[in-house]
């Protein structure tokens, strides 16, 4: 049986870890603004796939990150999809760790009620003990 | 002439590099587009310097690009918004452009 599933997963044994059920912190960096790159979507899209892997998932926005998660886009006039309601299903794939840091939203004019998510707002060093705790940092 | 601005602030010294150079010949104008339209918005940290720029030149955004990113209701005031049809105009309009890549 061992044998067999080493074989079916290309020589790598995942056994050990299925069998002891690991979970691991991870944590997804969001530091681009939406449309401008393609680094948001993307971002989004591996939070989705992640979410399947039932890990410990949070998300932390910082820089021009914070303005993913800005109420009020509409995005129609340049001709690309709005994925920012996307943020709103997080909680029904149990992702609800969304920190955000405060001098980010500082910077750029921003307030908690300008954002369309509940998240946590944090200072850059709670920021930094929150990121200090992941097992796997993944920076878009 | 024209300097269209496209990078956001925050992320990129292109606005700074135009402001700098900015105001110097008649009829300059700027126009921020894509991610540079957050250098719009009130209570963002180029504000000031965007406020002092428009006592020179003709500050422009594009408005898609506004809207898309939900800055629609925090734009600074005086700044002029253009729909694309707006921004071929600025363009036909001015003698040359430089866009600050």
């Amino acid at each position: 049986m061992g044998e067999e599933m080493t074989e079916a997963t290309g020589g790598i044994d995942f056994e050990d870890e299925e069998a002891s059920g690991v979970v691991k912190k991870f944590m997804f960096v969001n530091r681009k603004a939406p449309y401008g790159t393609i680094y948001a979507l993307e971002a989004l899209e591996v939070v989705l796939i992640s979410a399947a892997f039932d890990q410990d998932v949070s998300l932390a926005f910082l820089d021009d990150g914070v303005y993913q998660i800005v109420k009020g886009q509409h995005t129609k006039a340049i001709d690309v999809k709005n994925f920012s309601p996307t943020y709103r299903a997080l909680e029904g794939y149990d992702i609800e760790k969304l920190y955000v840091e405060k001098e980010s939203l500082d910077q750029r004019g921003l307030t908690e009620a300008d954002l369309l998510v509940d998240v946590q707002v944090m200072s850059s060093a709670e920021m930094a003990k929150m990121m200090a705790e992941q097992d796997i940092v993944i920076s878009f | 002439m024209l300097h269209i601005v496209n990078k956001s602030p925050f992320e990129n010294q292109t606005l700074d590099s135009c402001l700098r150079v900015v105001g110097n010949a008649d009829g300059d104008a700027i126009l921020l587009t894509e991610d540079a339209v957050f250098a719009a918005s009130k209570g963002n940290t180029n504000e000031s310097k965007i406020k002092a720029v428009m006592g020179k030149v003709k500050v422009y955004a594009l408005w898609p690009d506004v809207e898309a990113r939900g800055m629609q209701d925090r734009v600074i005031e005086g700044i002029k918004m253009v729909d694309y049809g707006g921004f071929v105009d600025l363009v036909a309009e001015h003698s040359n452009c430089q866009s600050w890549l």
